[in-house]
């Protein structure tokens, strides 16, 4: 077979480097709708299910039991089965329909039903759905925090500028399990900097992350994990019940919980019963549901590659959300694990959840760079947060970030790496050094920190998890360090937890330590002008990224001194004899003196007239005042011209070559792209008129062809014309004289 | 109580050691102790009540089992979690620690599920592997 030069690159794209496998239902490989997925059906006796999916009571293993006795509102139940899945998804769809009442009926779904309601549903209706049935009205975003040296300063800075950001909770992990309680210590110190307020989790072995919320050094747990099948299950060292008590456990600390599920888990480890990954994962929900926790982690979240594998995958992670949702859980929607080589595929699949919202846009932004990701995720990190906030800024949309100048950034960095220090010295840890602190003010990632002695660490993270220093020391050390703002960040922190008002559906803080919940902060989305709508400080934040200029004094570069050496004189005449003009826009040599590529008109004119001269004619600069269309300020100047041919420019440099007798928008050449003429290209562009003049046979001058050109210049291009236009006049055009001599 | 809860106690909020929440600030840093920072009982059942209110049924019943579970002390309730899972306890002992759920910590809400879980692992073979 031939070789495609086209296929071959093609090859070598990010695109290609992913792997691409077709379903196979019987391994589980299929993200929807396998064949060996139940079908919805359900039968209540004496109040009790005895029959669900298929399946009845004594066949039911422990996830059926679970379900059907602690996740389905029995009140409902026959209700919403009955109503065709068809009428449900239009439900969700309809925006004169609320969110409680889509609700309602969900409560009463089984795990094949709402499979059914998906089923009727494209990507697009998903995301009008999950625009309503978000719990929380105001979307937000979560960030995770950590370094491949889990060194503390670097943590506590980059929880810091993670919390300026916008983001309203930060997830740390460990690569050495033992540096939990300092991890976790870290990004709260760092977070409480930058911004009172911001929930903080650790995600280690179930055990140890309820040790260190005890001890009051997380506000949140996320890693509750749960599974769709019960060999699964078991393999994660869990069941429904001991999850609900470990759920409640949490609560009964005053610590925030949210279970954490996600297509594809069941058939990576092996189990996956033949059923499909949203089947699958729609137990996980209902069980979460069950087990009331207030919210869950999912949208595939680490095997987020292994339905992306397959056809249909982005749009069942977008279902799975839209579930989650409709359940009434807080859905931190993935869009952490990497997923892609392929920016462009990355941020196709984004859109899914950053364009309705969800209660966390990403359950998982790496706020550090992905090398430095040890959650296996980096999917986006820190050398993505410009495109973000561009992006809330291109469709104006709050996707929970907002931008920071570099000067913020280093202060509140080196405001958190401070803190922590402080802490350390304060509660005898080894210590942090002020060269540490410098470091990782100003650095990127572990690449730019000092090495620590690992060994000393561990053993004083183990007195401290040991010990009985609580938060109460750390605040106290803050505070007499001079911590002040956030020793009185941490103890709020503390006292919320007394509260537990953040315990509901949803919750997060606000920049005033306010809660925002399901409970106080409703999605009342029906359709426009309703629920979350990006406007007034909050847009003006967003619109504001750094790299946005003002208008006014962009075309400053093109304003210069006008050359004496070009006089205006009389009307201009009709020529008589063998000639080239030069037509110039109404507003060369005088408000404007440069073109867009900053060459001075003077030296555009000296080029030209030299080209000209080249073939041994002479040139006649005429200005036209009374329009500042390039191709009509060539037509005008040919129709002057003793041998009917002129170059005309703009003041901005674009230059078209006329001829009399041609419809205006016609020409002989014509050079659109100002800024990649060079004199060269000037020069040339005046021999070839001067030859045209001649009647002699001349190749069109080539100029470089650069896309980018106008992508770079176009509003510079505007605001030239813009100029340009404004001096018209209605005057006829006048003859210039030019006090300058081609050297030939 | 009016939701959010700290923004409406009028003094009635406390934590577990009874202070008041408005008693809880860098100026009384001094006098603080855990207990001045650990949620108490009855605020849980105040939140579990706010969340059954808005029709979160399920978080209610947590927030419940919560609200029993502040009085188990910290290694205790880490050795219940353990019990709960797979393939760590017998029957009796899961039964065994519903009673204590109910007798020693009037946990009742708690235990009734912990009886569930006794009942499903035995049918399910989710109990400790006998040899």
């Amino acid at each position: 077979m031939n070789k495609s030069r086209r296929f071959a690159i093609l090859a070598e794209r990010d695109i290609n480097k992913e792997t691409f496998v077709e379903p196979w239902a019987e391994a589980g490989l299929m993200v929807t709708d396998s064949p060996y997925d139940p079908q919805p059906s359900l039968q209540l006796a004496a109040g009790q299910i005895v029959q669900m999916d298929g399946k009845a009571r004594a066949d039911f293993d422990a996830l059926d039991i679970w379900i059907a006795d602690h996740a389905i509102n029995i009140a409902v139940a026959e209700e919403a089965m009955a109503m065709p899945a068809e009428q449900i998804a239009h439900m969700l769809v309809d925006i004169n329909i609320p969110q409680r009442a889509v609700r309602r009926i969900v409560e009463g779904c089984t795990p094949a039903k709402l499979c059914a309601i998906m089923r009727h549903m494209n990507v697009l209706e998903m995301m009008m759905g999950l625009a309503k049935m978000r719990v929380r009205r105001t979307p937000a975003n979560q960030a995770h925090v950590t370094n491949w040296k889990e060194h503390p300063a670097l943590l506590a800075a980059d929880a810091a500028e993670a919390a300026l950001r916008g983001f309203a909770e930060v997830e740390t992990t460990v690569r050495v399990a033992r540096n939990a309680p300092f991890n976790a210590l870290a990004i709260l110190v760092g977070t409480q900097t930058g911004r009172g307020g911001v929930l903080t989790q650790c995600a280690v072995e179930e055990r140890l992350s309820l040790q260190l919320a005890m001890k009051g050094l997380t506000t949140y747990a996320e890693t509750l994990s749960v599974y769709g099948t019960e060999r699964t299950f078991a393999d994660g060292d869990d069941t429904p019940w001991s999850k609900a008590f470990l759920a409640s456990a949490y609560a009964s600390r005053g610590v925030k919980v949210r279970f954490t599920s996600g297509t594809g888990s069941e058939a990576l480890m092996g189990n996956a019963e033949q059923c499909s990954m949203l089947y699958l994962e729609a137990r996980c929900l209902l069980v979460t549901r069950g087990a009331g926790s207030q919210g869950v982690q999912n949208g595939s979240i680490s095997c987020i590659a292994l339905p992306e594998a397959l056809p249909g995958g982005v749009r069942a992670v977008l279902a799975e959300n839209l579930l989650a949702s409709m359940l009434g859980l807080e859905c931190a929607s993935g869009n952490d694990a990497l997923a892609s080589h392929s920016a462009i595929r990355k941020t196709a699949k984004l859109m899914c959840q950053f364009i309705p919202g969800t209660d966390f846009i990403h359950s998982g932004y790496s706020a550090v760079p992905k090398r430095d990701n040890l959650f296996g995720g980096g999917n986006y990190d820190a050398e993505d947060f410009d495109d973000y906030n561009v992006l809330q800024r291109d469709m104006q949309i709050d996707a929970g970030l907002r931008p920071i100048t570099e000067e913020e950034a280093l202060a509140i960095r080196s405001q958190g790496a401070k803190a922590i220090q402080a802490v350390y010295a304060e509660l005898g840890f080894p210590p942090i050094t002020d060269a540490e602190v410098e470091a990782a003010t100003t650095g990127h990632s572990s690449d730019d920190m000092q090495d620590r002695d690992l060994i000393t660490d561990l053993e004083a993270a183990d007195r401290f998890l040991a010990g009985d220093q609580t938060m109460l020391t750390v605040v106290a050390a803050l505070q007499r360090r001079g911590f002040t703002d956030t020793a009185r960040n941490l103890l709020e922190m503390g006292r919320q937890r007394i509260a537990g008002d953040y315990l509901q559906p949803s919750a997060i803080f606000d920049r005033n330590f306010h809660v925002l919940s399901g409970i106080n902060d409703v999605n009342d989305y029906t359709g426009p002008t309703t629920g979350y709508r990006l406007q007034g400080e909050r847009w003006d934040e967003i619109q504001r990224i750094p790299q946005a200029k003002s208008p006014r004094d962009f075309i400053n570069p093109q304003i210069g001194e006008p050359t004496p050496k070009l006089v205006e004189m009389g009307a201009a005449k009709d020529g008589t004899r063998q000639e080239v003009i030069v037509a110039v826009g109404p507003a060369f040599n005088r408000e404007l003196t440069r073109t867009i590529g900053g060459l001075e008109h003077e030296a555009v004119l000296e080029a030209i007239l030299t080209g000209v001269a080249k073939e041994g004619l002479v040139a006649r600069v005429v200005k036209v005042h009374h329009t500042s269309d390039c191709a009509a300020i060539g037509q005008i100047g040919a129709e002057l011209s003793g041998s009917g041919i002129s170059i005309g420019i703009q003041s901005r440099g674009t230059t078209i070559i006329h001829k009399k007798g041609l419809a205006r928008l016609n020409n002989l050449e014509l050079f659109p792209q100002s800024p990649s003429l060079t004199l060269e290209t000037y020069e040339a562009i005046g021999r070839n008129a001067a030859r045209y003049a001649n009647g002699v046979a001349t190749k069109p001058v080539g100029v470089k062809i650069d896309n980018w050109a106008r992508l770079k210049l176009i509003v510079k291009t505007a605001l030239l014309h813009r100029r340009e236009t404004e001096a018209i006049t209605d005057e006829p055009p006048t003859e210039l004289f030019f006090d300058w001599e081609p050297d030939v | 109580m009016t939701y959010p809860l700290l923004e409406n106690t009028n003094g009635d909020l406390r934590a577990a050691s009874g202070r008041q929440a408005e008693a809880i600030g860098l100026d009384t840093l001094a006098e603080l102790s855990p207990a001045d920072l650990q949620i108490g009982a009855d605020t849980l059942r105040a939140q579990a009540a706010v969340a059954q209110q808005a029709g979160f049924t399920q978080l209610a019943e947590n927030l419940t089992r919560a609200a029993e579970l502040t009085a188990v002390p910290n290694e205790e309730l880490l050795h219940m979690y353990e019990i709960m899972r797979p393939g760590r306890s017998t029957y009796e002992q899961l039964q065994a620690m519903a009673t204590t759920l109910e007798t020693q910590y009037n946990a009742t809400t708690t235990a009734a599920m912990v009886r569930e879980a006794a009942a499903v692992y035995q049918q399910r073979n989710l109990l400790k592997r006998q040899r």
